[in-house]
């Protein structure tokens, strides 16, 4: 059998596999992120706790109205995005004129209020969610035992990237965002509604959140600390990337997961802390991150 | 009100006599602390429950024993230096006893405060068998479980079955070590080999199918979760997505709750074995029990922790009873020497014995999770497969190295 650095390649190669699919996480969460930063220069800190209520409105869906996973995809963005557009309508808004300091203590705020909330709710013990029975089941690849949910979370993680891109990069709708975060004023006075503009951004980097919490449901423990945990990676994920550049936060979270995944492979220990040394280097060396402007 | 001489007369005498009165309340008052984790991940294992069970106990006990008996709760957020403060404050304050205190890196932190002030510490919550080991403390008690009676429970159960190679997956701080140590030499000791472990940071992992392709990739037979909570939880749901326990690897679960099963859900934890020493639908009396428990806390039943708390506070203030107020209050040593010449007696543990080095002695219980199809309806999760007597579930004495064992 081959062996690369003393690992047999087989194993070596399903790692690389499985960092591509946490990759997929890190990269959907921190494009909300971005986009939020991005469009709104708000630091959300509520990211973890809306990626958190994804998943248990996906669970409140299928036990409270009998609505399954491919139910839970569509509406469960909708309904955690209309609470993000509340949130940025009653608080959020009343920030834009200070400084980013605010933002993020609000936000944060209202993340330990929401995870409060849930954890009073529903305990720590997280709720059980099943992975639907069109992905059951796995593709034995000959290097490692692939489940099908997963290839589904990476193919699915790409194309919201990706159709994430396209509205921002290359539609009317992303060309008069684009502006309004250059010269809200200018923008305004053409006849475009710049606020609601922005609390519908907001509400689509909340819903994007949702939806990564609907696609991690059947997979990780549902409980109200599911997002604490992963957040904090995400946060360094968009600051390697370059605060509010969608691309770069995109290829650095696919990047960053398969980094973490070999750390996992050498040094496992280490795995948690391997993201933030990365972050270190590159603020030391490019501190708008990779893909920034400085 | 009019002011006279005589009105001023009678409003000074009742301001000095009220502070008297209140420090002779105060002295004729026993205060349980409740330290616990009520904001984290073990907060269903532990927690609210833990609270309700030790007013369970006091609400059993009774009020004609001519003193009060006050509960306190307070949140450590699994973080030593939180809990050594809220300790130091509420022994400073007039705490007789501190309860529960899961994780073990609090347990022990906690451990070396009530050393220092003399006063009585049971541990419920938390795991190490080093609280009645090298770290034992004259008035310290350990009371549902530890990690050498899981792993002589589970492990040696499990190479008795067959699974003679293992692989660990093991949380990496003190309780995990504690867990993967006392399970390998189960291990080793019944003649099986353990063919390696990874450890994975704590907090902070929440993927654990890399770990889990590693250990299945050294062709153990048995995979050990040296881990709780959320972890366990995470490691149970993504092996069966990876098919692991499907290619005739198993599962040994070496820390789990009957609250991480309803977490989990039946339908992926099924299978599974775990030991606890305290199951709601074991008896009679266990579930009378659990039913005046679970009205406190309606949506969490309780575990072997839980029932450990109401069975220590119980024994605690029969203790009190016994000897007095002002003499348990005088010396936690004294009150603890005391606790263990008495036997303990209640609903969930029956009649048991505490051994020199603060154990309390159980039973232990060997369960298997069961199949959706056999469960008869909520929180009904668990087959008894096998139960180990008190004693010879735990370490034996000689072999803790506690400095109190005089051999």
């Amino acid at each position: 059998m081959d062996e690369i650095f003393g690992i047999p390649a087989p194993l070596l190669f399903g790692q690389l596999l499985l960092g591509l699919i946490n990759g997929a996480f890190y990269a959907m969460l921190s494009l909300g992120l971005a986009v939020i930063f991005g469009l709104l220069n708000i630091i959300n800190f509520t990211h973890g706790s809306q990626f958190m209520m994804g998943a248990f409105v996906a669970w409140m869906l299928l036990a409270w109205a009998g609505l399954g996973y491919w139910w839970a995809l569509l509406l469960a963005p909708l309904i955690v995005g209309a609470t993000g557009v509340i949130i940025e309508r009653l608080m959020i808004s009343r920030l834009y004129k200070l400084d980013h300091l605010y933002g993020l203590l609000l936000t944060f705020g209202i993340g330990l209020m929401i995870e409060g909330v849930f954890r009073n709710e529903f305990g720590s013990s997280g709720l059980p969610y099943r992975i639907p029975n069109e992905l059951q089941g796995a593709w034995d690849l000959g290097f490692m035992f692939m489940p099908i949910y997963r290839g589904w979370v990476v193919v699915f993680a790409l194309a919201c990237c990706l159709a994430t891109w396209l509205v921002i990069e290359k539609t009317r709708l992303g060309a008069y965002l684009r502006a309004a975060t250059e010269n809200a004023a200018l923008v305004q006075a053409f006849g475009v509604n710049v606020p609601r503009m922005i609390t519908l951004t907001y509400g689509a980097g909340v819903a994007l959140a949702a939806l990564a919490g609907v696609l991690a449901a059947p997979i990780y423990s549902v409980n109200p600390q599911m997002g604490t945990n992963l957040i904090i990676i995400v946060f360094a994920v968009v600051v390697i990337g370059g605060m509010g550049s969608i691309l770069g936060s995109v290829i650095t979270g696919f990047g960053l997961g398969i980094v973490e995944g070999m750390t996992k492979v050498f040094w496992p220990e280490a795995s948690s802390t391997v993201i933030f040394v990365i972050m270190a280097i590159v603020l030391l060396t490019r501190p708008a991150g990779l893909f920034g402007r400085a | 009100m009019e002011l006279n001489r005589r009105s001023l007369l009678a409003a000074g005498t009742a301001a000095a006599i009220a502070p008297l009165s209140r420090a002779r309340a105060q002295a004729n008052t026993i205060r349980i602390g409740v330290l616990t984790d009520m904001s984290g991940t073990y907060r269903d294992n532990t927690g609210p429950t833990s609270v309700a069970s030790t007013r369970e106990a006091v609400a059993e006990f009774g009020t004609s024993h001519g003193f009060t008996i006050e509960v306190l709760e307070a949140d450590h957020q699994n973080r030593p230096d939180v809990g050594s403060n809220i300790a130091r404050q509420w022994y400073d304050q007039g705490v007789d006893l501190i309860l529960d205190v899961p994780t073990s890196s609090v347990g022990l932190a906690v451990n070396q405060i009530a050393k220092e002030k003399n006063k009585a510490y049971i541990n419920v919550g938390s795991a190490t068998a080093d609280l009645t080991g090298p770290q034992c403390g004259a008035t310290t008690l350990h009371w549902a479980y530890d990690t050498y009676m899981l792993a002589k429970s589970t492990g040696g159960a499990m190479v008795r079955a067959g699974g003679d190679s293992w692989f660990f997956i093991t949380a990496d701080y003190a309780f995990g070590h504690a867990l993967e140590r006392d399970n390998a030499n189960f291990v080793r000791a019944a003649g099986g080999r353990v063919l390696g472990s990874v450890r994975t940071p704590f907090p902070g992992t929440t993927d654990f199918s890399s770990f889990l392709v590693q250990a299945a990739a050294a062709r153990p037979k048995v995979i050990g979760l040296a881990n709780a909570g959320g972890d366990t939880a995470n490691c149970v749901k993504q092996a069966a997505e990876f098919g692991i326990t499907r290619r005739g690897i198993k599962l040994a679960a070496l820390l789990l709750f009957v609250n991480d099963v309803n977490g989990i859900g039946l339908q992926t934890a099924q299978g599974l074995v775990c030991t606890e020493s305290f199951y709601w639908d074991t008896n009679d009396k266990t579930r009378a029990w659990t039913q005046r428990v679970v009205r406190r806390t309606p949506t969490n039943y309780p575990n072997m922790i839980h029932a450990g708390c109401y069975s220590a506070a119980l024994h605690f203030l029969k203790t009190v009873a016994a000897m007095g107020v002002p003499a348990a209050k005088a010396s936690g040593l004294d009150l603890v020497n005391r606790m263990k010449a008495m036997p303990s007696e209640d609903d969930c543990f029956g009649r048991g014995t505490i051994r020199q080095d603060g154990r309390r002695l159980i039973p232990s219980f060997l369960f298997e999770v069961k199949a959706p199809a056999e469960s008869r309806g909520p929180w009904d999760f668990y087959k008894l497969l096998q139960t180990t007597p008190a004693d010879e579930a735990f370490r034996p004495l000689s072999e803790g190295g506690c400095p109190l064992v005089r051999t």
